[in-house]
């Protein structure tokens, strides 16, 4: 077993010391509140998506029972917290500062509180990663601590980057919460064993537990149970000086490694890894006792409380009833505070349920805990810088986020502001630091969705146009592939036209040659014709002149066809030769 | 060369001063075609701070035309879903007075969606043609639905329904999407505020009792 280490040194900057107030609640033993009636589950206690639900309303369900599912990676499941009928699956105020509705489940008791066999790895020590995440999953854990991350998520995270240390954070700084103090002093096994169990899963160097110093009875019962655990020579006990918020897991993590978290980065990038005491036994109960995320530890205190104390408290039960049961004078409480004073809120209403994420309800006598004054104007004293624990400068925060400089805050660090509430504790001017802190981180978160929404309508809008254009483009080229079509059958039946036009000049051509030809030969037949009546005329002239009974007539009659016939010839000649030459 | 330079302050003074203006001149020349930007980067900046509804309101069909009519000198207070902190924005971008917002009805700050009533919906697809982010989803003669997450609110699409079963609503405050509001302020009474932490006050008074 490793020595207890006592820090006092290797502060981180500011830091305040409210009035602790845990003895009104860390007194009594853990006790066990009674089995709710009826019970409200959201499906959203976590931070993260919406669980599915697989049952339906009339269903029996047994204690343990899943009730919704989560497979998305920022999710987590939902368990029956008592064994009855699912009356309803209907919106419901959850325990928020806004008073808004979620979906939940409605189960009804039968009294029995029938456990729901779940079989768990008890023999945890051999299982595998792979065994191990998706039962984690299945369990619906959460970060208990107050930031419900779910914690499979957070294991995978740091299953695929590797870590070099793992914290247990037991430091609880808050005033009035005890419940890590009871849980400690009543189960440190459950506590080792769930250490045990993530040394087994994420095998890191060394495992550091820090605990303030304002809890000895919680220190001595872990170190009388860590002899025999599995832990026993790894996890080294860190006591710290009780000093808000040494809780805070940046400020707990350079407590105990001197090590800063780089501004806007995870302690992941730094290798190391946090983990509440209540997540680690709830994380225990899962694996070992196959016992999902149905209960939690919740701290009743307040003055207003007769019995104030720690409670074991099945989620979904009424806040309104516990409180009765915690002895709820009506005519003393004004409010109910949802953690603790520094960074709770005010329930709107207590007809809500006992979410996984509520650690603390705070019911403060009009004494205990009043109404502050009104805000004044900032005097600039500079006391919020100087108890600053992330070492930003609240006031330059504040004028920035009262005038909506939106940017300036973003420069000067506003997402590294933790929320712890230091700057408004000491602030002489009552001015709501904090509240000016979250209305800007909303605004700003609001405006970045707004930049992104706006950009992906811009990417629509511009897709949309694109695509018009592209399709008149097409419509276009169709067009004018259709006219150039249309313009190519025209052409070729010009061509044709042309073709047929250029063929019948030539073939008159021809028909005049066989004209000409023909014309040619019946020139040269009358030729010929001429000729031969002229040598008969000449004939039967000679004949005429040589024969004695010729009539003078006769032989001038034949001397004028003689005449008419070489007319004719030279007639026919000359045409025949213009013929031919034409 | 040298004497007469040395001689002539004059003719050296002209000749030192066309040398650098030659030498300066190449130098703007190479770097304008180097360096030199594809559209007004002005436009850009200006459509960045538009809501990108794409309603057309300002007259200009969508946001980047109106966004290249204000860089080429339009009004800057014609965008009506943008309000008064675009105006607001723009002005400071581009050193103009912030004029009231320019439109003919007042405009309610809440974000609206469109929703189709899908039983009287006829599915003639006019709807789909007028929203200018592709939102709406249907096809001829089967029922239209609006994808919410990409309605942009921009109401162009009541316009053209012939049954006129498009509404135009706000949308429900979610959990998810709630913010912390604004603290009251100085001198505001004290009720008003919410954070306990805040509240704290009268604990520090008793440890310094």
């Amino acid at each position: 077993m490793k020595e207890l280490l006592i820090l006092e040194k290797n502060h981180f900057h500011g830091g305040i010391h409210p009035p602790e107030c845990k003895d009104l609640s860390n007194q009594q033993p853990l006790q066990i509140a009674t089995l709710p009636e009826e019970v409200v589950l959201p499906l959203g206690q976590h931070h993260g998506n919406l669980a599915k639900p697989l049952v339906k309303p009339g269903d029996s369900v047994k204690t343990g029972q899943l009730l919704a599912s989560n497979e998305q990676a920022n999710g987590a499941c939902v368990h029956a917290s008592i064994s009855g009928e699912v009356v309803a699956i209907e919106s419901r105020p959850v325990p928020h500062v806004s008073g808004l509705s979620l979906p939940a489940i409605i189960l009804r008791s039968d009294g029995k509180d029938e456990p729901y066999p779940h079989p768990g790895l008890p023999c945890w020590q051999e299982a595998s990663v792979e065994e191990l995440l998706p039962l984690i999953q299945t369990s619906g854990l959460v970060g208990l601590g107050g930031a419900v991350f779910p914690t499979h998520t957070k294991l995978a995270g740091a299953l695929s980057k590797g870590i070099d240390t793992l914290i247990i954070n037991a430091a609880e700084c808050e005033p009035y919460i005890t419940a890590d103090d009871l849980l400690m002093r009543s189960r440190p096994q459950a506590l080792l064993e769930g250490i045990g169990i993530l040394n087994k899963l994420l095998k890191p160097r060394q495992l550091l537990l820090g605990i303030e110093d304002n809890k000895p009875e919680a220190l001595q019962a872990l170190q009388q149970a860590l002899p025999g655990s599995t832990v026993e020579n790894e996890l080294q006990l860190c006591v710290l000086p009780t000093r808000y918020p040494s809780g805070g897991e940046k400020q707990l993590i350079q407590l105990l490694t001197g090590k800063e978290v780089p501004s806007g980065g995870l302690p992941l990038d730094i290798g190391i890894l946090c983990h509440n005491v209540g997540t680690l036994a709830a994380l225990a109960d899962a694996v070992v006792r196959g016992r999902p995320l149905i209960e939690r530890i919740v701290t009743l205190t307040g003055k207003a409380l007769r019995h104030p104390g720690n409670y074991r408290v099945r989620i979904g039960t009424s806040v309104e009833k516990l409180l009765r049961q915690a002895g709820l004078e009506t005519e003393q409480s004004r409010r109910v505070i949802v953690g603790g004073p520094m960074m709770g809120f005010t329930l709107p209403s207590t007809q809500v349920p006992v979410s996984k994420a509520i650690n603390c309800l705070l019911l403060p006598t009009a004494d205990e805990l009043p109404l502050p004054g009104p805000e004044q104007p900032c005097i600039r004293c500079g006391r919020c810088e100087e108890v600053c624990p992330a070492q930003l400068l609240p006031q330059q925060l504040y004028f920035y986020a009262a005038h909506q400089a939106w940017n300036q805050a973003e420069e000067q660090q506003l997402f590294d502001c933790i929320e712890c509430g230091a700057c408004a504790w000491v602030c002489p001017s009552e001015i709501p630091l904090v509240q000016y802190y979250r209305y800007a981180k909303g605004q700003i978160q609001q405006l970045n969705a707004d930049a992104e929404k706006a950009e992906q309508a811009r990417l629509r809008f511009e897709a949309r146009k694109e695509r018009f254009e592209q399709e008149a483009k097409e419509k276009e080229a169709k067009r004018k592939a259709r006219a150039e079509a249309a313009a190519k059958v025209a052409a070729a039946k010009k061509n044709q036209q042309q073709e047929t036009a250029e063929k019948t000049p030539a073939s008159s051509a021809a028909t005049q040659d066989a004209a000409t030809a023909k014309k040619l030969k019946q020139l040269k037949v009358a030729k010929a014709a001429a000729t031969v009546a002229i040598k008969k005329a000449e004939k039967s002239l000679g004949n005429l002149q040589t024969s004695a009974d010729a009539t003078p007539e006769q032989i001038s009659e034949q001397q004028q066809r003689l005449a008419a016939a070489k007319e004719q010839l030279a007639k026919t000649e000359a045409k025949l030769a213009a013929a031919e030459e034409g | 060369m040298l004497e007469l330079l040395v001689n002539n302050p004059v003719v050296s003074a002209l000749l030192a001063l066309s040398g650098l203006a030659l030498v300066i001149g190449l130098l703007l020349g190479f770097a304008q075609v180097k360096f030199h930007i594809e559209g007004d980067p002005l436009v850009e900046k200006i459509d960045q701070l538009l809501p990108q509804t794409q309603c057309g309101q300002c007259g200009h069909p969508g946001c980047r035309p109106y966004a290249e009519a204000i860089a080429a000198g339009e009004a800057i207070n014609k965008c009506p879903p943008g309000g008064e902190t675009t105006i607001q924005a723009l002005a400071d971008l581009l050193g103009r007075e912030p004029l009231p917002l320019d439109a003919e009805e007042g405009v309610s700050s809440d974000k609206k969606v469109a929703y189709i009533r899908e039983d009287e919906c006829i599915g003639c697809t006019k709807c789909i043609q007028a929203c200018p982010v592709d939102a709406i989803i249907g096809a001829p003669k089967v029922m239209h639905t609006v994808i919410i997450d990409e309605c942009t609110g921009c109401d162009l699409c009541v316009e053209p329904c012939p049954v006129d079963c498009i509404d135009m609503l706000t949308l429900p405050s979610e959990l998810q999407s709630w913010h912390w509001p604004a603290p009251p302020g100085p001198l505001a009474s004290p009720q008003a505020r919410l954070i306990t932490s805040d509240q704290a006050g009268s604990a520090k008074q008793e440890t310094q009792a």
